[in-house]
This record gives structure tokens, C-alpha cells and sequence, in this order.
């Protein structure tokens, strides 16, 4: 017996005699005998709802459901409106297939038109597509994309863009052949516009950079697009919180937007899954990897709406494709536009300005003790901090507070010392950030006092 | 009489639903901020020249309007809920709610992918609980959930592919695949730097084992191999095939799209695949949502483990879990964090209320169903191969193309009768192909009403063709102009000027 | 059915080829825009491009397929038909009246080894009937 199976044994027996099969294993049998398994696969026995529903609860419990966090780094806390699961739990948007039969897939077809039309909006570019699979793979496949529109191979990216997309995009561009060249960043926490000047060469197919970047800082995207241009080369700008394009002026001189939607209405959910979407200028539309929803008419004249310029993907291409790319985050996309049609055109705005006022006042607090990097450069709701103190150690204190503090980031820019990145969004209050504040101060007065380093004595807490 | 004359034509409000910018007026709002616990700022002093003046045509609209929106849209799609989904190779079995429910626990839910190891351990817990159910019900050694879909997880196989080969001295040049293979199969080839070769199948169907022989030397580094292929047939000779591909130091992919055929009843990793990927949106019941997420977790042999993406799941000696993130053979990463983890969570979900038993019930229910729809439709549908089916069955509309009718009109007028199309098309090597995938998720009375629905189809197209050529009547929109959508794309909504 | 001139030259992958001198005017075969349906887009060089005999050069493509352009000579390409980027159609209403492309020969003699019209009608009608 198996409660999602809606069969009796007495139906079993009866179909089995209307094929004409003495048993199940005559219809087993095209499956060579020595490989056949003639035993139970050792996974665990079958449980009831209430059983799994308790298994998970524990697991739940053992990660940190109490705990609130400043951690941001390509991942937001954002409240995620009601409505949001209500709406994408209907069964007819959570249980349909890819849209490939438009007559019965109306719904899903029309709420991502709507989707691209509003990416579009604060973008402000004129195409958007269906949604990647997140925002790493969106960046990579935007270089991609570039790189086919230019007919050139070389590719530079900016070191303030989130160190996980740099790692994707190099797995993907190894085996396209196409060499990266990576840009530092100066004082300001942008991308080095030197450094960069001297970067982009006639075979450079595109820069890559990230706004607001990883350090959470805002770059200089006209003098980028500035520089990218004059070589003929295009410009790819990352977007890892979309909160930010509330209050941010979107990159508008950029060829191509890369971005990750998770902020609007999505859970953490431990990394996964999120929504990534790929914005550009409707002559590139061709070149654009996944799917695409247009407006057409039916028969009758009514509009409707359908997937199109498919010829660009794997199903017709095959190996010629623009990407191999199949599935899109629909479901992960609907809660994006819901998102977005909750907020809306002024909410948006009021949500961003929120990020700015809570970030502002938890840089003046930590300011007071610890320094805080690129203080000059306009910012959105993250910010570095550097320390005396090993992040790691005064992060283990800060958890006794059942908060979770700033990303340490040794890993991944071992050339800021003791730095960690802080995000702040509409759901940190004042006193979270108050207690982090005085737990750090408390560190660089110690630190100070004593002018010993305790790092190697301390338990790594944070990977 | 008519009582009210001017409502002659009336306009239906669901059926008429707009566009969301339509209904759209300054000075609507669903979103309410609580106050501001500290000190307000001026956006444009902290900004300057980055603040952002407005939004342009971002809707305002309040929350019964949203919700009466998107539920008035839900009510034109077909979905699993309503009724049976054949759509063959894409496995469109039942969704189980549970699943939905575990997956919103506050824990999980909410969980930071970069929060400290010592407050992740349920998280870790469920990745290499779920990790231990996939080898074993695979039959492979190890493996990676890091990939977001199928098309990543046969790229992120290919990478490891290449990786090896290039440890054993060479790279190779070419990767073989059948002309049956789905279209991410050749795409994911040349995205990872192979050539592709096509590889022509027999009068069954199935893998030609002397095009094989002759095909397969030193240069080939992998043949990706559907198994069952999608034909809905078992390579019967899958272990000369992967004598051949190992005797000559290729190795064996297989692309997982029909292990619904498979669970407990055979194992990959016995018959000799060396990396294989499997999409949990198929097989292990996550939902399809309208095309996507899905979750391609990758597995493999001993073999290829030391190029497995980063980060991996490792129990460290005090018995807690932990992320390795060195792992200097690596292929790298595919994707930021660890992958679609919301998926692993259902899936996991999917394997605890089956357990082996149900597991492998559910598997021979799929295959019984598929050959109950085959008995069912033969004769009515041409059947161009013979060989025995597993878990979908291809027909062909030769018989009623001779009416100038095909597959895809059969498939137009199927959702008269209730039922979604099934896959139209494909594979290549089936001219008009209608491939038919039940799934475990029918009872027999479904099975029979579409049967019955399908045989009078066949009827129709016999008396009337132009009744079928004209369908689907029943939906909110009739067949939409494609050609229209593709010359002249329309690919957002603007304001009327 | 539309009849296949004279004066062109023809390749089996369907292209048709017009000579006049050193240049020659390319399109494809009404053969080909039949069995494509209603095409949306054709891909074509830029002018300048080096096409090569035998090699593709380009695509055209309808809603649900996309069909390889294989140049049937070699040159460079002089001119490109930039009404078919708005209007592809024109290809389904006359094949052999919408060029793609206009190419300077590399070498005339090219051409000799390309179908006549009257081999290449007996081409497709052998292809037609698989």
C-alpha cells in the first residue's frame, strides 16, 4: 500500500490481464536478469505524513530557526508577503508543465509577460527573459550571450563582483575558450577604472561588474560603460539584490543586465531555489538564452500569448543552441511578480529607502569602534567593516546572542584582513543592530587594550 | 424578451482577465512598511547622482486585486491537480503536499546559505540524507545535488567527463549520442568543448551496436545514453554497450529523464554507467511549477569523485556536518551556494513516504500503466516500434495523416476531452511522434476515459477531420498565431501612447 | 508549383545561385521554403564576410525550425537583402525573387559543378517521395 498510488490490487491484477502479462515481472522482463535488483533498496522505511512532517521539524530546528542574521553577500532577508504562497499553492500554477501548449497554459504564459514587462521597468532595459536559474548562472550565461554578439572571446571581470558568480562563470568559460581576465578594486571599493582601462582590448568581449557589488558599494557604471564601449567591447552589470533598484538608478548604459530577483519575494531556502533573469536591448533579443513569452492573437482575434523565438534553444538548435539551458524558475519567478505587484511602484521605493535608513544608522554605529571600508562611495544596504579581531571570534559572541553576524571574508579576499560584510534590510531592528554594534565595540577596546590576537585559540564558527 | 438588451455580448471577468498594468491607478497600494526604528535618511545625499528619480510604469494595485488576478490566470492553466498529464519524458506524476509543507518550516525556509556550519546542521542532515537514498537507489558511489536542472546536471556529468580524461592525459575530441536523445543532450556536448556525433539506432530502437563499434575509439570521450531510451525502450544490450565504451577508455553517461522506469527495480551503476544525472522534478515528485525550478543532481562512480563540484557534504569526527570546499581536482562550480536545496527538501520528502516498497511499486504502477495505455491505443495508432515499452509508449499519426491530420491536431483536440497533450514531435527519429507518459500518478478509470477519448479522437478523424483540425474548442484561446509572435515579437507590455 | 530557372544553379541543400559576371546572387530554393512553413527569420552575413563553398553562412528559420544556409560557392559577400530582416515573409510568397545575399566569385568555375534546374527538380521530386 502507497497512499499517493491510486490503484487497488485488485485493478493491478485486472490491467495486468488486459495486457495480456501473467505478472508485473513479464513486463520487467526487456531488463536483462543479472541486473535486475532482487532486493529492498536500503533506504529508509516508509513513514507516515505525520512521521516526515516530525523528521523535518527536527532538522528545522537544528538550523538555526531562532536565530536572525546580518548576513547578506547574494542572499536577502526580505519579508515575503502572505499572499505570495497563498497564490503560487493553487495547484493549476504549482503542478502545470512548461507552457509549451499555449491553450492551456494562458496563466502561467500571461504572468510572465507581465514579469519580463516589469523587469524591463526597473531595468530599464527593453527585454526580459522568463528567469535562469539564479543569479550566478544568469551572469555567466549574459557573458555568454555577449560573447556571441560580438563575435569576441575575451572576457573582464570586475574582483567586486560575488565571488561564487566569478567561480561559475570561470567553470563555464574554461571550456568555451575564453580567457578572464580579472580587475581589483581601488580605495573606493569600485572596480579599479585604471586597471580596467588597460584590461579591455579590441578582443575583449565584454566587462562584467556587479552594482551594487559585493562589498555592497555602488560602481561608477557610466564610466565603466564608458570604457567598455570606446573598445567596442559590451557591458554586463550583475544585480545580486534587486531591493536596491527601488532607490538605485538601474544600469541603464549597460548591453546586458544579469540579475538575481531572490530579494523580491523569495525564501533563502539555504541558497536555493532563486530566480535569475536575463535583461538587454531588443536587437540582442536573438541571442538571449531561455525562454521568452510573447503576445500574439488566437484565431479569433483575442490576445494571447505564447512562447516564441524558440529557435533559439536546445529542443531546435540542439548542439548549435544559445545555451543548453531548458527549465526556467517559473514558480520562483510568479513569486517574484507577486512580489513585485505588492510592493509596486511606490512601495518598492518606501521598502529601498527603509534598507538605506537601517544600513546608514548601522554604519554609524559600527563606525564608532571598527572601521568601516569604502565609507565614501554611495552604498545600498551592505557594508565592510574591519576589525582587530578575527570576525570569525567576534561572531561566535554575537551568535550567544542568537544573532548571526557579518560574512567574514577571508575566504575570499584574504588582502582585507579582518574584514566581514554586514547587510541590513527592513527586518533588522534597531536593537539587533545596537547588540552587534556594542559586541563589536567591546572587541577593539579589548583588542586594543590587550593588542594580542586570539584568532588561532578561537573555534571556527563561520565556514 | 431580452430584460437587458445591451448585455447581449457580455464581457466574462474571468475569462477577460487583463494585463495587471491595466488595472493599474495612482494611489492603489497592497503593501504597508512598519515604522522606521531609526533615523530616516535623504536618499539623494547618500546616493547623489545614483538615486533613482522614479519607476516608471510599475503597477499600483491593492491585494484583492492581486489575488483575484493571479487566481482568475490560474483557472487557464491545465495542471496535474485537474487531470492526467501524459507529456511522455517529462514524468508529470502527483505532487505530494506534504512536501510543500516541510519545505516552509521556519528552519529551512529562512536558513541563510552562509550561516555557521553549528546552526546548519539540519540543512547539511537533509543533503546527505537525500545524497545516501540517490547513490543507492542509483547505484553509483557519490554524488552532487549542486546543479539547478537536468540540462546543468548533464553539463556538470560532462565536465567531470572531461576532467578525468584530461587526469588520464587527453581531453578527447567527441562525445556520441543517439539520434533519439533529447536536445539539451548535443547543446550540454558543445557547451563543455565536445563535438558531437550522432549515433543511429536500429530497427528496435535501440543503440546500433555496429554503428557503436565502428563509431567508438580513443577520441570519444563519453556516449550520453537515455536509458530507457526515449522511446520508452530498455537498451537491452546496455552491458555490451558499456564493454565497449570502457574497453576503449570512454565512459558510459546516462541521462536519468526516465529513471521513473527504473526505481528499485534495476540500478544504473550495475549495469555499468559511470555518471549519470537525475531530475528530482521528474522522477522524485518536486513540482514543475510551469517550468521549473528543477534539481539535476549528478552521480557517479568511485572513479570521477575527485571532480565533484565544490563545496561537498562531509561528517567531521565529532559527528557534525561540514562543507569541504578544497578539493584541488574539482571541476569548480556550476552554481552559487549549494543548489536548488528547496527541491532536495521534497524530494527527500517523496522518498520517506514511499520507502522501498513504494519506491519500487510506484515504479512497476508507471511501467503498468504505460503498457495498459499501449494495448489500449494499438491498432488505433500506428506503433513504429514493436519492442516492448517500459514506463512511456510512442505511437505515430501515420494512420491519420492520410485525413491530413497530426499529431499535434490530435494532441489540440485531446484537451476537449479534458486531458493535457501528450508530448508531440519527439523523438526526431519518430516522424509524428505522439509519445505517451502516464505515470504511476492514473488509476485504471482515468486510464480508460483517456483511452476512450483518444479512440474517438481516431473516430473523429476518420468522420470529420475538420472537427479535430479546428480544436481545442473548450479553452479560453483558440490555436494562437505563432508565426505572427515570431516575426514581429511583442515581448512586453507598453503604455497606450 | 513554382518552376525553377533556367539561368540558375542549384545545390542539394537547397540553395539557388544566380551568376552574372564576377557576382552572383544567392536565395533559397522554393523547395526549401516549403518544407521550412512560414519563415520569421533569416540570419545572414555582414557584408565583408569571406563564405566559403560547402560551408554555412547563415540560417533561416521559421517558428519551429531552423534550417542551415550552405553557400554554394566561394566569395565575399557585397550586399545583403535588408528587407527580408523585416519582412522574412517574402521568402514564402517568392523564393526565387528574394535574394540573401549578392557575393563576388572567387571562382567562376564554381558554379559548373552546382545542379541545372532541370537536375535539380529531378532532385527533389526523388526526395520528396521518402
Amino acid at each position: 500500500m502507497q497512499r499517493y498510488l491510486p490503484k487497488s490490487q485488485a485493478d493491478r491484477e485486472a490491467m495486468l490481464k488486459a495486457i495480456g502479462a501473467r505478472s508485473i515481472d513479464d513486463l520487467f522482463a526487456p531488463i536483462p536478469a543479472e541486473y535486475r535488483l532482487n532486493r529492498d533498496l536500503k533506504v529508509p522505511r516508509q513513514m507516515a505524513e505525520s512521521e516526515i512532517v516530525d523528521w523535518f521539524r527536527e532538522r528545522s530546528r537544528e538550523n538555526g530557526d531562532a536565530y536572525t542574521s546580518f548576513l547578506g553577500a547574494g542572499a536577502y532577508a526580505h519579508y515575503r508577503p502572505v499572499i505570495i504562497d497563498s497564490l503560487i499553492s493553487r495547484g493549476e500554477f504549482l503542478t502545470a508543465y512548461t507552457p509549451y501548449q499555449a491553450e492551456v497554459s494562458q496563466g502561467t504564459l500571461q504572468s510572465i509577460f507581465e514579469f519580463q514587462t516589469m523587469i524591463c521597468e526597473l531595468t530599464g532595459m527593453e527585454v526580459a527573459n522568463a528567469s535562469m536559474y539564479d543569479g550566478s548562472t544568469a551572469a555567466t550565461e549574459a557573458v555568454l550571450m555577449a560573447a556571441r554578439v560580438t563575435g569576441r572571446n575575451g572576457v573582464v571581470v570586475a574582483r567586486s563582483v560575488h565571488p561564487e558568480y566569478r567561480e561559475v562563470l570561470k567553470t563555464y568559460a574554461t571550456h568555451q575558450e575564453m580567457p578572464l581576465t580579472e580587475v581589483g578594486f581601488a580605495e573606493s571599493g569600485r572596480v579599479d577604472l585604471k586597471a580596467l582601462d588597460k584590461a579591455v582590448t579590441d578582443q575583449t568581449a565584454c566587462v562584467l561588474i556587479q552594482s551594487p557589488n559585493f562589498f555592497g558599494t555602488i560602481e561608477d557604471v557610466v564610466a565603466v560603460a564608458e570604457i567598455a564601449h570606446k573598445k567596442g567591447a559590451l557591458l554586463v552589470v550583475a544585480i545580486a539584490e534587486a531591493v536596491s533598484l527601488g532607490i538605485v538608478q538601474p544600469p541603464r548604459e549597460a548591453d546586458i543586465i544579469a540579475m538575481e530577483a531572490q530579494s523580491f519575494g523569495v525564501p533563502l531556502g539555504f541558497g536555493g531555489p532563486y530566480c535569475g533573469v536575463i535583461a538587454t536591448r531588443e536587437k540582442f533579443v536573438r541571442q538571449m538564452p531561455g525562454r521568452l513569452v510573447g503576445q500574439t492573437v488566437d484565431s479569433h482575434g483575442r490576445r494571447g500569448f505564447v512562447l516564441t523565438l524558440a529557435t533559439r534553444e536546445q529542443h531546435i538548435r540542439r548542439e548549435k543552441a544559445t545555451s543548453n539551458i531548458c527549465t526556467n524558475q517559473a514558480l520562483i519567478a510568479l513569486m517574484v511578480n507577486i512580489f513585485m505587484n505588492v510592493y509596486g511602484k511606490v512601495g518598492l521605493r518606501e521598502l529601498a529607502k527603509q534598507n538605506l535608513a537601517k544600513t546608514h544608522y548601522a554604519v554609524q554605529q559600527f563606525g564608532k569602534n571598527a572601521k568601516v571600508l569604502f565609507d565614501k562611495t554611495p552604498r545600498f544596504n551592505e557594508f565592510v567593516i574591519q576589525t582587530s579581531e578575527a570576525p570569525n571570534a567576534i561572531n561566535s559572541r554575537i551568535l550567544g546572542h542568537k544573532i548571526v553576524g557579518g560574512l567574514p571574508l577571508k575566504k575570499f579576499y584574504p588582502e582585507l584582513g579582518n574584514a566581514s560584510l554586514w547587510c541590513c534590510t527592513e527586518l533588522t531592528p534597531r536593537t539587533m543592530i545596537d547588540t552587534a554594534a556594542r559586541v563589536v565595540a567591546e572587541s577593539e577596546r579589548s583588542e586594543k587594550g590587550a593588542n594580542t590576537s586570539e584568532e588561532e585559540a578561537v573555534p571556527e564558527v563561520v565556514r | 424578451m431580452n430584460k437587458y438588451p445591451d448585455l447581449k455580448a457580455t464581457r466574462h471577468t474571468s475569462q477577460d482577465e487583463g494585463l495587471i498594468f491595466e488595472k493599474s491607478s495612482p494611489g492603489k497600494a497592497a503593501w504597508k512598511l512598519p515604522p522606521l526604528d531609526v533615523p530616516e535618511v535623504d536618499s539623494k545625499e547618500l546616493l547623489g547622482s545614483s538615486a533613482r528619480k522614479d519607476l516608471g510604469n510599475m503597477p499600483e494595485v491593492s491585494e484583492i486585486e492581486i489575488i483575484r488576478h493571479f487566481t482568475r490566470l490560474s483557472t487557464w492553466n491545465y495542471a496535474i491537480d485537474l487531470g492526467m498529464y501524459p507529456l511522455g519524458s517529462c514524468t508529470m506524476k502527483y505532487n505530494p503536499r506534504v512536501n510543500e509543507a516541510v519545505v516552509r518550516m521556519e528552519g529551512l525556509a529562512n536558513a541563510h546559505p552562509y550561516q555557521p556550519e553549528k546552526i546548519s546542521q539540519g540543512a547539511l542532515r537533509i543533503m546527505k540524507a537525500l545524497s545516501e537514498c540517490l547513490v543507492e537507489i542509483t547505484g553509483m558511489d557519490a554524488i552532487t545535488l549542486q546543479p539547478a536542472a537536468g540540462a546543468q546536471g548533464e553539463m556538470t556529468g560532462l565536465l567531470m567527463v572531461r576532467a578525468y580524461h584530461e587526469s588520464k592525459g587527453a581531453a578527447r575530441k567527441k562525445v556520441l549520442i543517439p539520434d533519439s536523445a533529447h536536445g539539451t543532450n548535443p547543446a550540454t556536448a558543445a557547451t563543455v568543448g565536445y563535438a558531437v556525433e550522432n549515433l543511429k539506432s536500429n530497427a528496435n530502437g535501440m543503440v546500433d551496436i555496429a554503428s557503436l563499434e565502428a563509431q567508438m575509439n580513443e577520441d570519444v570521450a563519453a556516449l550520453m545514453l537515455t536509458n530507457p531510451n526515449t522511446l520508452g525502450v530498455f537498451e537491452q544490450e546496455i552491458h555490451k554497450i558499456a564493454d565497449l565504451m570502457h574497453a576503449k577508455g570512454g565512459l558510459l553517461y546516462m541521462d536519468g529523464a526516465n529513471m521513473n522506469a527504473l526505481v528499485g527495480k534495476v540500478r544504473p551503476g550495475d549495469f555499468g554507467v559511470d555518471v549519470m544525472h537525475l531530475n528530482l522534478h521528474k522522477t522524485f515528485s518536486t513540482p514543475h511549477g510551469g517550468g521549473g525550478p528543477g534539481s539535476g543532481p549528478v552521480a557517479i562512480k568511485k572513479i570521477l569523485e575527485p571532480f565533484l563540484p565544490t563545496p561537498i557534504v562531509i561528517e567531521k569526527q565529532d559527528g557534525t556536518l561540514g562543507l569541504e570546499y578544497n578539493s584541488p581536482k574539482s571541476v569548480g562550480r556550476v552554481r552559487a551556494f549549494y543548489g536548488n536545496f528547496g527541491m532536495f527538501v521534497r524530494a527527500l520528502a517523496y522518498i520517506l513516504a514511499n520507502g522501498p516498497d513504494g519506491l519500487r511499486q510506484t515504479t512497476e504502477d508507471a511501467v503498468l500503466n504505460a503498457n495498459y495505455i499501449r494495448k489500449g491505443l494499438q491498432g488505433t495508432f500506428d506503433l513504429p516500434y514493436s519492442t516492448p515499452s517500459m514506463h512511456e509508449v510512442v505511437f505515430s499519426d501515420k494512420i491519420q495523416a492520410k485525413k491530413g491530420v497530426k499529431t499535434m491536431d490530435l494532441a489540440k483536440r485531446l484537451i476537449d476531452y479534458g486531458f493535457h497533450p501528450y508530448t508531440t514531435a519527439f523523438p526526431l527519429i519518430v516522424p509524428g511522434a505522439l509519445m505517451i507518459e502516464p505515470t504511476e500518478s492514473e488509476g485504471r478509470d482515468e486510464l480508460d476515459l483517456f483511452i476512450e477519448a483518444m479512440k474517438r479522437i481516431a473516430a473523429e478523424v476518420e468522420e470529420d477531420p475538420q472537427t479535430v483540425l479546428g480544436a481545442p474548442y473548450t479553452t479560453r484561446v483558440s490555436r494562437l498565431d505563432e508565426t505572427t509572435a515570431a516575426r514581429k515579437p511583442i515581448l512586453r507590455w507598453k503604455p497606450a501612447s | 508549383m513554382a518552376s525553377y530557372p533556367t539561368d540558375f544553379k542549384y545545390t542539394k541543400e537547397h540553395e539557388w545561385i544566380k551568376q552574372s559576371d564576377n557576382t552572383a546572387t544567392i536565395g533559397i530554393t522554393n523547395y526549401a521554403q516549403e518544407s521550412l512553413g512560414d519563415i520569421v527569420f533569416v540570419d545572414a552575413p555582414k557584408v565583408g564576410t569571406e563564405i566559403k563553398a560547402g560551408a554555412t553562412f547563415g540560417s533561416v528559420e521559421s517558428v519551429k525550425a531552423v534550417s542551415d544556409l550552405f553557400a554554394p560557392v566561394s566569395g565575399t559577400v557585397t550586399e545583403v537583402n535588408a528587407e527580408l530582416a523585416t519582412a522574412p515573409e517574402k521568402i514564402n510568397k517568392d523564393a526565387h525573387g528574394s535574394w540573401i545575399i549578392k557575393v563576388t566569385l572567387k571562382d567562376p568555375n564554381e558554379l559548373n559543378s552546382l545542379l541545372s534546374a532541370a537536375d535539380y527538380e529531378k532532385f527533389v521530386a526523388e526526395e520528396g517521395s521518402h
